[in-house]
């Protein structure tokens, strides 16, 4: 019983980590049908958030709060990663729907240009750089509709993006001036240590689980639910659903595809952002963490079918599971006394390296018998 | 096309010489007769930037002391020693590429660079097809003997098996059963393959081994193996490269994989400069074994952590592989002017048998291009450092490991023509 919760706990932990970096991704893709291979790097952005908000929580004035540093950087790293992933799509990717290919191409090179950013800027410069983003691209839409359909508008709007521009700027030197940490580029990983309430392990039916795995379990359930109901309950999630099915017929029935696609595209960019933060708890920090994951994030998608969450929830605790099984070697200590020839293949397959091998190896045998994935989407849209 | 450029830039670098050399006499350099341009190769850039960027801080002080000093004094002229720092980019092929611009383009006598195995078996056929120099200042998996590297590092015989040793007869968890972890690349491997040889011989049992891929930070598969092999704790040997330490302890440590449940990791890749990464409150209470440590409390180990703190600042550390990549500069330096000249051949003869007051103490050079050193085992300390607990005397290098299966009985000697890269003792 023990054995069993303890492998049913580590393949959840290892899935929950895969769904909630995939789960941005399904909404990009599956949604949206982009390639948009910069998820990692929206991730890396989500990180860095982390280590940035971690680090503003050790001043003096910010210090009593310390402790709940992790849940404030969620929100922060929703936002970030949303915010230059709406950036994206309204520079980008916008012009380049229904051309997969070279939005594979650019998308690729907007994650070079992102890891080559957070190597060379300062964060302190990168964290005005997203305030100034965040200010331009949201204060115009605060402005009374008065002001908005004015001729003079785009002098409004031109007048808060200087504004928003002063306000990084300043955000930026007084970041660098207090926390010096933040103040030099460097292309070394940094780290990121979580609060002291979510370091060991808590003990639930006689089983010690750690706290950080649990942390990220609880992040992942909820961006989960968050998701599912804005996608089935909320009038914006319904235009996102009817846009993926019929793009024409939502645009004739006056829904804005335009917002839809920046919404969408926004909140897929955001979930990568909290990925990051549940990445952060694991490991070091780098250029390179997303990077780490984006094969991983895709293979969820494909196997779950693409375009259905149902899908990708299965799907990452399905590969969780399998590779606890694989990787741990847990067949050995179910059934112990097994003949040789199979617990040797078996041992064989029962490291890290060639479990990873063995999952590839069975996700194409299934793509072969179900190249649309668990969870095939039906209707017309899959005609065209 | 791309032959004609080369020649052009050939010819371009030569006719700037001839200005420089003709002009340099004057002494535009101070009280220097000349220069000579060392080349630096280290990634500055992706995952090992973190540990390689160190190296090349260290070079550079390296050089500039002994520009302060003089110079290079090569048949009764004195050089500056200037250099030309390359990024290797943490791309094995990049090293070759970058070193073959470093020697056919501009025309470096030597070059200090590398970290990970990799990167140097990318570098040795360039190296060896131009005959040119190389100093590698990591420890290693050895198994493998140049004529054209020197190798600075520890070989595992100088660091493995004095700390696995230590582990068996000496540590809190002495006669307890090993795990062993280690990234999946040639290092871990080979001196995985050493330390079950040298536990078999010392009576103990290896339960069990685990090989993270490169770039993989997932490591609740290992932890559950090591739960299941190792139920009372024991003794874990870690030889995780870069930052998948950092996602390894801070993940056993929520799992309970602590020196008060009993288990003990000793560490063959972290240093100082790793300590204060990872952070000391993971890493207490466990093991490291290097030449150098930053505490040891002697005047030129002092000296040199002084120095470096006063050249890139008081916050920064020393550790061994810096002290290798010290050591290697002065080294070289040392056989140029016992040389009297920077040809190759020369160099290589007036390099073995050079001795150096290095700030572990005595290093010295042996035929088979290795340094012998001491070793020293150290308990990390929440200050993040090593409280050394024991310290060999000097160990000669083994190029070729006795205790691995494909190399016992095999030694290196560059100075006999007779035995060369591998010979049976």
């Amino acid at each position: 019983m023990e054995l069993l919760l303890d492998s049913l706990f580590n393949g959840v932990a290892i899935g929950s980590v895969l769904l909630v970096a995939a789960l941005g991704l399904a909404i990009v893709f599956g949604l949206m049908g982009v390639i948009n291979l910069a998820h990692g790097e929206l991730m890396m952005l989500g990180a860095y958030t982390t280590y940035v908000t971690q680090l503003i929580f050790k001043l003096p004035i910010l210090k009593p709060f310390y402790n709940s540093y992790i849940i404030v950087s969620i929100f922060l790293a929703f936002i970030v990663s949303g915010v230059v992933g709406i950036l994206l799509e309204k520079t980008i990717i916008r012009k380049l729907y229904g051309s997969p290919l070279e939005t594979l191409l650019a998308t690729w090179g907007v994650s070079l240009i992102l890891q080559q950013f957070v190597r060379s800027v300062p964060l302190a410069y990168g964290t005005g750089l997203v305030i100034s983003l965040l200010i331009g691209l949201f204060l115009p839409t605060t402005f009374p509709s008065k002001i908005k359909e004015s001729i003079n508008f785009k002098y409004f709007k031109f007048s808060s993006w200087i504004f928003a521009a002063l306000t990084g700027v300043l955000t930026g030197s007084v970041i660098s001036s207090s926390v010096s940490k933040l103040s030099r580029a460097s292309a070394r990983n940094v780290d990121v240590t979580a609060p002291s309430w979510m370091r060991g392990q808590v003990e639930i039916i006689g089983t010690a689980f750690p706290k950080t795995r649990l942390m990220i379990i609880v992040i992942t359930l909820i961006s989960v639910i968050a998701i599912t109901l804005f996608l089935n309950q909320s009038a914006w999630g319904m235009r996102i659903r009817a846009v993926t099915q019929n793009r024409q017929m939502s645009d004739c029935l006056g829904i804005s595809t335009e917002k839809v696609d920046i919404i969408t595209f926004g909140i897929g960019s955001g979930l990568a952002g909290v990925a990051g933060v549940a990445v952060s708890l694991l490991g070091s920090v780098g250029p390179n963490v997303g990077g780490n994951y984006i094969v991983g994030c895709f293979m969820v998608v494909v196997l779950g079918g693409v375009g259905n969450l149902l899908g990708t929830v299965l799907a990452s605790f399905g590969i969780g599971i399998m590779t606890d099984l694989i990787g741990a070697g847990r067949l050995l200590s179910i059934w112990p006394d097994m003949p040789l020839p199979l617990s040797n293949t078996i041992n064989f397959f029962a490291t890290t390296s060639m479990a990873r091998v063995m999952i590839f190896a069975l996700i194409v045998i299934f793509l072969q018998f179900k190249p649309t994935g668990l969870f095939p989407q039906k209707g017309r849209m899959v005609e065209n | 096309m791309r032959i004609s450029r080369r020649i052009l830039a050939g010819l371009a670098t030569a006719s700037l010489a001839v200005t420089a050399t003709s002009c340099g006499g004057g002494g535009t350099s101070g009280s220097f007769d000349d220069t000579v341009t060392v080349g630096i190769l280290h990634s500055l850039s992706g995952t090992m930037a973190i540990s390689e960027s160190t190296l090349v801080d260290t070079e550079k002080m390296a050089i500039e002391e002994i520009n302060a000093a003089g110079g290079v004094k090569v048949g009764g002229k004195s050089y500056k020693i200037e250099y030309i720092v390359e990024d290797g980019a943490s791309d094995w092929p990049t090293f070759a590429e970058k070193s073959k611009k470093l020697i056919d383009q501009d025309g470096v006598p030597v070059v200090f660079g590398g970290w990970t195995s990799a990167s140097r078996k990318a570098m040795l056929p360039v190296y060896e097809s131009k005959d040119a120099f190389l100093y590698y200042p990591i420890q290693y998996e050895a198994q493998e003997c140049s004529n054209n590297i020197f190798y600075t590092g520890a070989t595992p015989n100088q660091q493995s098996e004095p700390a696995t040793d230590f582990m068996y007869k000496r540590s809190p968890a002495a006669g307890g059963d090993f795990f062993l972890v280690g990234s999946d690349y040639v290092f871990p491997r080979t001196s995985n393959t050493i330390t079950k040889a040298q536990v078999k011989q010392l009576g103990g049992t290896v339960v069990g081994e685990d090989y993270l891929p490169l770039g993989n930070t997932e490591v609740a598969p290992i932890i559950s193996k090591i739960k299941k092999a190792l139920p009372e704790g024991g003794i874990i040997i870690n030889t995780l490269n870069g930052d998948q330490n950092v996602a390894f302890f801070k993940q056993i440590q929520d799992a309970g994989i602590t020196p008060s449940s009993g288990y003990y990791v000793m560490n063959y890749s972290i240093a100082e400069e790793e300590i204060s990464t990872i952070g000391p409150e993971f890493l207490e209470g466990h093991y490291g074994a290097w030449n150098y440590m930053m505490s040891i409390d002697t005047p030129a180990s002092k000296k040199f952590a002084e120095s470096f703190k006063k050249r890139w600042g008081a916050d920064r550390v020393v550790a061994d592989p810096q002290e290798s990549a010290y050591n290697m500069v002065y080294l070289w330096k040392q056989a140029v002017e016992d040389a009297g000249t920077f040809d190759d051949n020369a160099v290589r003869e007036a390099l073995v048998g050079q001795k150096f007051d290095a700030p572990q103490g005595p290093v010295e050079v042996m035929p088979n291009h290795h340094l012998s050193q001491t070793v020293r085992i150290g308990e990390i300390n929440a200050e993040g450092g090593f409280t050394i607990l024991e310290e060999t005397g000097v160990v000669l290098p083994q190029a070729w490991n006795q205790k691995h299966p494909s190399s016992k009985g095999f030694a290196c000697d560059w100075t006999d023509p007779s035995k060369g890269e591998k010979y049976k003792l």
